[in-house]
């Protein structure tokens, strides 16, 4: 069980996961928008991109330094340092803060490379609970065809070649996917997920986003955010 | 001599990773900074080596992916407890996994300067949850010996005021802080780590050496716990 700390900030906390071409992104983008067409104040925040954890990533991917025990880590240290540079502050601040993947996705990631699900689940103990969790449900071979037909090139960690699953990289990265969607699937009541259909249109998946998050906080997004006055 | 187990893992092995096939000897060297743990490293790698044994050392902030990594990150004073933590668990991991594994494979004795207790005391120092960070420190293998540099903070002062010759910010801990002025802070804080380490010494199993000694008496103890360990 992932035993994160409860979020007792003034702000709130929404994050997307699921797998690479589930849509995720746009949904979140989307959602964003619209929040801040209301008068709130929304922060984001995206996997992987601390400004002083950045360059060590970016290293042990180019040189492949990485194995799954390190991958998890400093994907970690990545996540701490948004934590305590971005997240925490904001959400104490009354912002809205609007993740785009969040320890789940380590909990799916690193799992399906061969780390132990308690370990990581550990290792992931300090982050703040969200407030809405959303899962982006798509099948594997819908979520490939959007990847692997408007993307040139994959990369090696991306498509899981440090695993052995296959030389050819397309088939790996089908492969790795495969194996990050079967975890997502058996944590999402664990986790208490909210389970979005990621095959229906752009249109109607944001309006089912926006109809949870008016039914979750909407009393709070009305009373306790922080607002911009305009 | 002492019949020595097969190294073993903590609490979470490590993946795909045999210990049976590990047949070197891990060392690890433990204690707060400007103990001189160097000087004595450096010692007893030239002893072991002269007596013939393949001696492999490493130690705390060395590995090749983190390094200049964390470097940069304690220049800007932006590290957060939580970043530095999982930052030195990070570099603690890529050399457990890239160098002293690879090196017991080989059969060779393995000295650690520093293992992930120091990390976690850190961190506890910093007020972050000691279970945390040691369960994260469940993938590593138990050592066969550590051996810990006990000094007092009078001593730590005073070799640090002679060697290094000022209070550095973050030995100082200076981003909890721990005092008004850097070198209270440092005293403080240096005490709170020699206190959790205490604790870690009950708690691991630690060999405690008494580091107010002199330099050679230092050496001729750590040797002495050494030859049990590589059968000298």
């Amino acid at each position: 069980m992932a035993q994160f700390v409860p979020n007792t900030y003034r702000g709130k906390l929404i994050i997307v996961e699921g797998i690479d071409g589930s849509g995720k992104s746009t949904q979140l983008a989307l959602l964003s928008q619209w929040l801040r067409s209301l008068g709130l104040v929304v922060s984001f925040s995206e996997w992987n991109s601390s400004p002083i954890v950045r360059g060590t990533t970016k290293r042990g991917k180019k040189k492949q330094m990485f194995t799954p025990t390190t991958f998890s880590l400093v994907h970690a240290t990545d996540f701490a340092d948004r934590l305590e540079r971005h997240i925490l502050p904001m959400l104490e601040a009354g912002a809205v803060v609007c993740a785009d993947r969040y320890a789940y996705t380590a909990f799916a990631r690193d799992v399906a490379r061969g780390v132990g699900p308690e370990w990581v689940r550990n290792l992931y103990r300090f982050a703040v609970k969200p407030d809405i969790a959303f899962y982006f449900r798509v099948p594997l071979s819908v979520a490939l065809d959007r990847i692997l037909r408007g993307r040139a090139s994959l990369k090696y960690y991306e498509a899981g070649m440090d695993l052995n699953l296959s030389s050819n990289i397309r088939k790996s990265f089908g492969l790795f996917q495969k194996r990050i969607r079967k975890q997502y699937e058996s944590m999402s009541k664990e986790m208490g997920f909210n389970v979005i259909d990621a095959t229906g249109s752009i249109q109607e998946q944001q309006k089912e986003v926006r109809q949870v998050v008016l039914n979750t906080i909407g009393d709070a997004l009305e009373n306790d955010i922080l607002r911009v006055s305009r | 001599m002492t019949a020595l187990e097969p190294l073993t893992f903590y609490s979470d092995p490590l993946p795909g990773i045999a210990p049976n096939d590990l047949q070197g000897k891990l060392i690890a060297i433990e204690g707060p900074d400007s103990v001189g743990r160097t000087t004595q490293v450096e010692r007893i790698r030239n002893w072991l080596e002269a007596s013939g044994h393949a001696v492999v050392d490493t130690g705390l902030a060395r590995s090749a992916l983190t390094k200049d990594g964390i470097q940069r990150a304690k220049t800007g004073h932006t590290l957060g407890p939580l970043t530095m933590g999982l930052f030195y668990m990070s570099d603690f991991a890529d050399r457990l996994e890239h160098v002293i594994i690879p090196a017991l494979r080989a059969g060779f004795v393995v000295i650690t300067d520093r293992y992930f207790y120091s990390v976690v005391a850190r961190a506890v120092a910093r007020n972050l949850d000691s279970e945390w960070l040691e369960r994260v420190g469940g993938c590593s293998l138990v050592p066969h010996t550590v051996l810990y540099m006990r000094p007092t903070v009078e001593e730590i002062v005073a070799r640090t005021v002679r060697g290094r010759k000022y209070f550095e910010y973050w030995e100082s801990g200076m981003d909890v802080p721990y005092g008004s002025n850097r070198f209270r802070s440092f005293v403080r804080y240096q005490a709170k780590l020699i206190e959790v380490l205490d604790g870690f010494a009950e708690k691991y199993g630690f060999t405690t050496v008494d580091a107010t000694r002199s330099p050679d008496e230092i050496f001729a103890e750590l040797r002495r716990h050494i030859s049990v360990v590589v059968g000298l």
